[in-house]
């Protein structure tokens, strides 16, 4: 297979384009704006539609509306247009409706810097909007990773009839990497996952009002709703039992193990493998999919062995930490190596925190 | 082997062009890993402009390195501002033009070149990058010469008139790069 050169956000959105998605809105903000600059030019080219809304809010309900319609959708944001578009994120899986985004997130609170950082983990995984809902969250460390994710999220997506969320930081949207492009989907394939979902979208059953689609983001009938909720909680349970990914690297004799993803993680994995060199004990655990976690990777780590956690994130404060404190569970210290409000990770510094635990 | 590069200067000298020539040839050509990562901030026009390469034959940790190995600088404020980042022993590529060889180091070795200068005799300020890009790969032969040169020009495919004035700077550079290794 041949490798291109591209951009983090280049590669998502020719990725999404590959696995159907035929509908992309979304509202300019750095350092995501190649996201939908690339969808402007390359969605028309394979007949699909590209809106720039008039702000976040527009867009999301745009895909929200195209994904009703169970063409493949997506829109795009950094930390706080993410934000914004969090009501609709939480329509959508109150509808059930499935659509991917991304958000390439920067430093926070607020405007924040504009710079990487890892500042939205908690909203990614527990709380992108109102009323409990979870989604699949996957966090890409490699350009190539956020191919394979973004391309592999609409059929999640799909499956479950939910959201699904690339949550990358700035380094990995920014760069450019070698990366191999999976197979474009083909037309005929693209309207069979269409016509898949004929059974609940919105797209006019010939005018039987007993059949037609009928999206709703909630229900007035406090039974349906609670019924809904159920499904959904099972739906996630579900997650946690047969969708967890993560890498374990070099922790089966480790005595200190890192858990880091996306670009902290990569960055950490450097580290294990210089301070391997020497003949010490580090490993690291890489959360692929940040929700579901990999709690049991964590929990069933023998804690007569290891002596120390290092929690290494580009959050101050630490968000991640409390994942990781609850497969823990106390058996161990943890630590954590933090960065914050648009800095990178230095290699530098997490030497350094690994060099004062072991 | 990991070998990190930092490009430094003002914006509209081509230093992200530049950076991204030789990770794109280094894509193309080889099978090593390499990485090209642009500073961007709320830069406005005459502000400095970086970017960062890394190429190794491993997987790649951060794409920007804590220490460079090579510090290319185009103007002041980017000697001002990355010299120390370069590593003791390192590789301090200067446009010489406007760039003050007086750093105050003697632990890293400086290839000298005014590109600025060059680039005008050529007839084209804008190809200062492209000289400087020979300079690099003529002293450190990190990848075959005519492996960048095939993609500057499938790079420059639209403009092919510009082709020989950049196959000039390019070789302009080659000369001084290969004449300082010696």
């Amino acid at each position: 297979m041949e490798r291109v050169f591209m951009k983090g956000c280049e590669a998502i959105a020719e990725a999404a384009v590959r696995a159907g998605c035929r509908f992309f809105a979304g509202y300019p903000i750095t350092p995501q704006n190649e996201i939908p600059e690339y969808f402007s030019r390359r969605l028309p080219e394979v007949g699909g539609v590209f809106i720039q809304g008039e702000s976040e809010v527009a867009s999301i309900n745009m895909v929200y509306g195209a994904a009703s319609t169970g063409t493949r959708s997506m829109t795009s944001s950094s930390s706080p247009g993410i934000s914004l578009k969090s009501e609709g994120i939480s329509y959508c899986a109150a509808a059930r409706i499935p659509m991917v985004y991304a958000n390439v997130s920067r430093g926070g609170p607020g405007v924040g810097s504009i710079q990487p950082a890892q500042m939205d983990y908690l909203q990614a995984t527990k709380a992108s909007g109102n009323g409990g809902f979870k989604m699949m969250v996957f966090a890409p460390a490699t350009v190539q990773e956020a191919v394979d994710m973004t391309f592999a999220a609409f059929d999640y997506a799909d499956r479950d009839r939910n959201p699904v969320l690339i949550l990358c930081d700035g380094v990995i949207g920014t760069m450019m990497e070698p990366v191999v492009m999976p197979e474009m989907k083909g037309d005929a394939e693209i309207a069979a996952i269409k016509d898949g979902k004929k059974s609940w979208a919105a797209i006019g059953h010939e005018l039987d009002y007993a059949k037609r689609g009928w999206i709703q983001p909630g229900n007035w009938s406090t039974a349906v709703m609670q019924q809904g909720n159920e499904e959904a909680a099972a739906m996630y349970d579900n997650w946690q039992k047969n969708d967890v990914q993560v890498e374990q690297y070099k922790v089966e004799d480790a005595e200190l193990v890192m858990v880091a993803y996306g670009i902290s993680a990569r960055i950490a994995k450097t580290v294990v493998d210089k301070y391997r060199a020497d003949g010490k004990k580090v490993g690291l655990i890489r959360p692929i999919t940040v929700n579901p976690f990999p709690y049991e990777a964590i929990e069933n780590l023998n804690y007569g062995q290891v002596k120390t956690i290092l929690d290494v994130e580009m959050s101050i404060p630490a968000q991640m930490l409390q994942d990781v404190s609850l497969a823990v569970k106390g058996r161990c210290p943890i630590e954590t190596c933090l960065c914050s409000g648009g800095n990178i990770m230095k290699k530098e510094q997490v030497m350094d925190a690994v060099a004062k635990l072991i | 082997m990991e070998r990190n590069l930092c490009v430094a200067g003002f914006g509209g000298q081509g230093v992200m062009t530049l950076g991204k020539f030789l990770s794109q040839a280094t894509c193309d050509s080889t099978d090593m890993n390499v990485t090209f990562f642009p500073s961007y901030g709320a830069e406005q026009r005459g502000g400095t402009a970086n970017c960062f390469v890394v190429i190794s034959d491993e997987n790649i940790g951060a794409p920007v390195a804590d220490k460079m190995d090579d510090l290319m600088v185009m103007n002041q404020p980017s000697m001002d501002k990355f010299l120390n980042t370069l590593k003791s022993g390192g590789t301090l590529f200067i446009n010489s033009s406007i760039v003050s060889n007086d750093i105050g180091r003697d632990d890293v070795t400086i290839v000298e070149a005014p590109v600025t200068e060059l680039a005008l005799e050529l007839g084209n300020a804008k190809v200062l990058n492209i000289i400087m890009l020979g300079v690099y790969v003529g002293y450190t032969g990190i990848i075959e010469p005519q492996i960048i040169w095939n993609t500057i020009e499938h790079k420059l495919g639209s403009k092919p008139k510009l082709l020989p004035l950049n196959r000039q700077a390019f070789e302009k550079g080659m000369s001084i790069g290969v004449a300082a290794r010696k």
